[in-house]
């Protein structure tokens, strides 16, 4: 199951984010993060419910602002970006969200037309056709095509997402509970999906779970989300063999004691 | 502590609340007047719209206005009959039709047909992150949703608005050839000559009125909506309650101008 990544570049870091803070009213939700992304690498980060997992990529992807701190995103500065430049950057940047966020009217091909066609302009019908195939293809749900959103299953639904923000080949990933509320042998599937586009589209991604089992399997290094800063930072052993914290041992058993 | 929310607000919690919100529309036309004449301009989503908000409604309309015309032109009788003076019926009921039913008829269909389908449809897509999935695909979603939509429902309730007039009026006439077997032609020579410029000319511009708001509470509430698809629910409800109220609202203030100006007139 473990993972064996060779296409890590140390030397480059396609996010950097220091003393990263963001409060709602007078709810602080992250109080100081520090992290950076290396090029090629599968980044878990791992926390409860509410820890504010979602909120840490919402501001990498310029949907929430920054109360403080630098968030450098594939050497541009993001707190102060003007709208063009983060949209610019946005495209390089692939967003896959908790609950998919299909567009219901669309059928999958619509879905995944839509993004192309106003992005990549001058592209014929066959050159949009081959790219939806061939997406849909590396996801494995070449069947699904003609499928409304509404007719798919959760699973479904995410690797349609996956491959929506794939057809604009981002050079970021940035998953949002990628398995949450899947079956567990569809979230193997998950894991796998996750794997594979690492390897054949050279992304490096930022992966939000509080399933180990997926952690384990997607990440090269594993970060704890605590009380709003990164903790235990590591390989998946390093974190959780070697740790003896409480809050961290107590997130290991209750996961695998099914 | 106590002493500290307290100080936050200017008058009481809900009149606070009130001036907030009063704040928030205002910003939401603001934006959209800001973003409706800057380039990219969604021409494929306003065409979109027009035909889901506007030609779909057309059978409902026909069918609301063709009845109001007969049953309008029906009602009216017995009191022009106690005059004898039911030759003056096409004259009637082109006035009451023109000014007042159509304009009216047609944006109170429409609150409860489209603003309610606006406010469901963006509130679903809020809920469900489609909005945000909009954002970091860098498609503007408040250019691509919003303005489409109220330029839409602008264009097309006076377009619905001219149709129900005519509709109704056909109604009219069918009931009025019925009982006082007046000819088709003479009936829509009584009708055009009994209206002035100034009554089709108001009622255009109250109906373009009227689509804009409706347009703008659709997707002001659809986009406000909050989390949980019991918001969704909440904003496709609040919204026809609301369109609806400003409708009649704004009715009687054009009312007073309109009046105003037949006197300078
Ligand atoms: N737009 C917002 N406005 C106000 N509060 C918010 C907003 N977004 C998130 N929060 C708050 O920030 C906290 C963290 O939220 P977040 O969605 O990041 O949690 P999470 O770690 O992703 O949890 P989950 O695993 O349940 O998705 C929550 O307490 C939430 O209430
Ligand atoms: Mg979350």
């Amino acid at each position: 199951m473990k993972r064996n990544n060779d296409n890590i570049k140390y030397d480059s870091k396609v996010i950097s984010i220091r003393n990263l803070k963001k409060a709602f009213d007078d709810f602080e939700v992250l109080k100081g993060v520090d992290v950076d992304l290396y090029q090629g690498e599968n980044l878990v980060v791992l926390g409860r419910s509410g820890t504010g997992k979602s909120v840490l990529i919402k501001i990498i992807s310029g949907l929430l602002r920054a109360d403080e701190g630098t968030v450098n995103v594939l050497g541009q500065e993001i707190t102060n970006i003007t709208i063009k430049n983060l949209d610019r950057l946005r495209l390089k940047i692939g967003f896959s969200f908790q609950n998919s966020a299909l567009y219901d009217s669309m059928t999958v091909k619509e879905n995944l037309e839509f993004p192309l066609r106003r992005h990549v302009k001058n592209l014929s019908t066959k050159e949009v056709n081959q790219n939806i195939e061939m997406i849909l293809e590396a996801v494995g749900l070449s069947q699904a095509i003609n499928q409304m959103p509404s007719e798919l299953s959760g699973g479904q639904r995410k690797r349609i997402g996956i491959a929506r923000t794939l057809i604009l080949k981002p050079e970021i990933m940035l998953y949002d509970e990628p398995t949450a509320g899947l079956d567990p042998i569809t979230c193997i599937d998950i894991n796998n999906l996750i794997n594979e586009v690492q390897e054949r589209f050279h992304t490096s991604a930022i992966i939000i779970t509080h399933d180990l089992t997926c952690a384990k399997a997607t990440g090269d290094r594993v970060v704890m989300l605590l009380d709003g800063r990164f903790k235990y930072e590591g390989t998946f052993e390093d974190v959780f063999k070697q740790t003896d914290d409480e809050m961290v041992q107590r997130f290991h058993d209750y996961n695998f004691i099914e | 502590m106590k002493e500290k929310t307290k100080s936050k607000f200017f008058l009481s919690k809900k009149i606070d609340k009130v001036f907030i919100k009063l704040n928030d529309i205002w910003l939401f036309v603001f934006r959209f007047f800001k973003e409706v004449f800057v380039p990219p301009y969604e021409f494929k989503e306003i065409v979109n719209q027009c035909f889901e908000l506007g030609v779909r409604s057309l059978p409902l309309i026909s069918l609301t206005g063709f009845i109001i015309g007969i049953v309008f032109t029906n009602q009216s009788r017995p009191s022009l009959e106690s005059f004898g003076a039911t030759s003056w019926l096409p004259a009637l009921m082109s006035i009451a039709i023109i000014r007042a039913m159509a304009p009216l008829v047609t944006a109170l269909i429409a609150s409860g047909r489209v603003a309610s389908k606006i406010g469901a449809e963006i509130g679903s897509m809020k809920v469900s992150e489609q909005i945000e999935a909009l954002e970091v695909s860098a498609i503007n979603p408040f250019k691509y949703l919003v303005v489409s939509r109220i330029v839409a429902t602008t264009l097309m309730v006076p377009a619905l608005t001219l149709y129900t007039a005519l509709v109704a009026l056909l109604g009219a006439f069918v009931n009025v050839y019925q009982f006082e077997g007046t000819s088709f032609t003479s009936f829509f020579v009584q009708v055009f000559e009994a209206i002035t410029f100034l009554d089709v000319f108001s009622s255009v511009i109250k109906s373009f009125i009227f689509g804009f708001t409706i347009g703008v509470v659709g997707c002001y509430k659809g986009y406000t909506s909050s989390r949980g698809t019991e918001g969704v629910g909440k904003a496709a409800n609040t919204s026809v309650v609301t369109a609806m109220f400003l409708i009649f609202i704004e009715e009687l203030l054009s009312l007073q101008i309109i009046n105003a100006l037949r006197i300078v007139d």
